[in-house]
């Protein structure tokens, strides 16, 4: 992980083009890249939510927490209506 | 053996009523990547693993299916009420001449559960890298579940057991090397 650049859980990709594909291009594919993909195993007094909190999260390790909104909703329709 | 308590891991609430919904979710109860699948695998497997990871197939196996139990929870309550003809709307025809709103574990495409889903190779490393990839394929379905549903307190349990996907993956990743780590051999030098 590059630690200059803030962490990015989403990654996205073009699908190639041909030139008799039926559908309008979906524009950009986006694939979700949690954190503990980059951690390895998990080292020693690393940060906690608090009891109350890692109920909610699902994780008692900030490190983990890895919130997923649907990729494709943001400006544009929901893909299911 | 288990003890059980009578409340779900995490609060069911379901906001709309959508039939439809529980038609997906239905690849998450009896589905190839689903929570059933996960924790007959898991406890099948931990018989023949090394001694440092048993307690941790036995865990997640055990979660899994309290997991089972909420994904249960949420198709109940999206189908409890639903008439036939809404059920027909929501693709569940099927379902309903078979089961009538009865919960039965099959995937999304009404296909029933299978133990071909699963496996068992009695090598750590396959079985151990098998279950990172039922982990994280889970993990991906409840991606494609949350992008479909539009009903903001289920999809809050969703990412929920999103998250514990994620950190049952970093678990069996770690077992993999606890699997690998040879310092129980006596080494000669």
């Amino acid at each position: 992980m590059n630690s200059q650049q803030p962490f990015q859980s989403v990654r996205t990709y073009i699908p190639p083009r041909s030139p008799f594909d039926p559908c309008p291009p979906i524009g950009r594919k986006f694939y979700s890249t949690p954190p503990h993909l980059f951690l390895g195993v998990q080292p020693p007094d690393l940060p906690q939510f608090s009891p109350a909190e890692a109920l909610r999260k699902g994780t008692l390790w900030k490190v983990f927490a890895d919130y997923y909104e649907n990729p494709y909703r943001k400006g544009g329709k929901p893909r299911h209506g | 053996m288990w003890t059980y308590e009578k409340k779900l891991q995490y609060p069911v609430k379901v906001s709309t009523c959508n039939p439809t919904l529980a038609k997906y979710l239905m690849e998450q109860y009896g589905g190839a990547d689903g929570e059933l699948a996960a924790a007959l695998r898991y406890m099948n497997q931990r018989y023949t693993i090394p001694e440092k990871v048993i307690g941790l197939l036995n865990d997640i196996a055990t979660e899994e299916f309290s997991h089972l139990e909420m994904i249960a929870t949420m198709i109940y309550k999206l189908t409890k009420d639903a008439t036939p003809d809404q059920l027909r709307e929501a693709g569940l025809a099927e379902h309903y001449v078979s089961h009538d709103s009865a919960l039965f574990y099959s995937n999304a495409a009404g296909v029933p559960f299978t133990a071909s889903y699963i496996q068992a190779k009695g090598d750590p490393i396959a079985d151990l890298y098998e279950d990172i990839a039922a982990e994280e394929k889970a993990r991906a379905t409840y991606q494609w579940i949350i992008d479909m549903s539009d009903d903001p307190d289920l999809n809050d349990s969703l990412r929920f057991l999103r998250e514990r996907e994620i950190v049952h993956s970093q678990r069996f990743r770690e077992a993999v090397e606890i699997v690998k780590d040879d310092r129980s051999q006596q080494k000669i030098f």
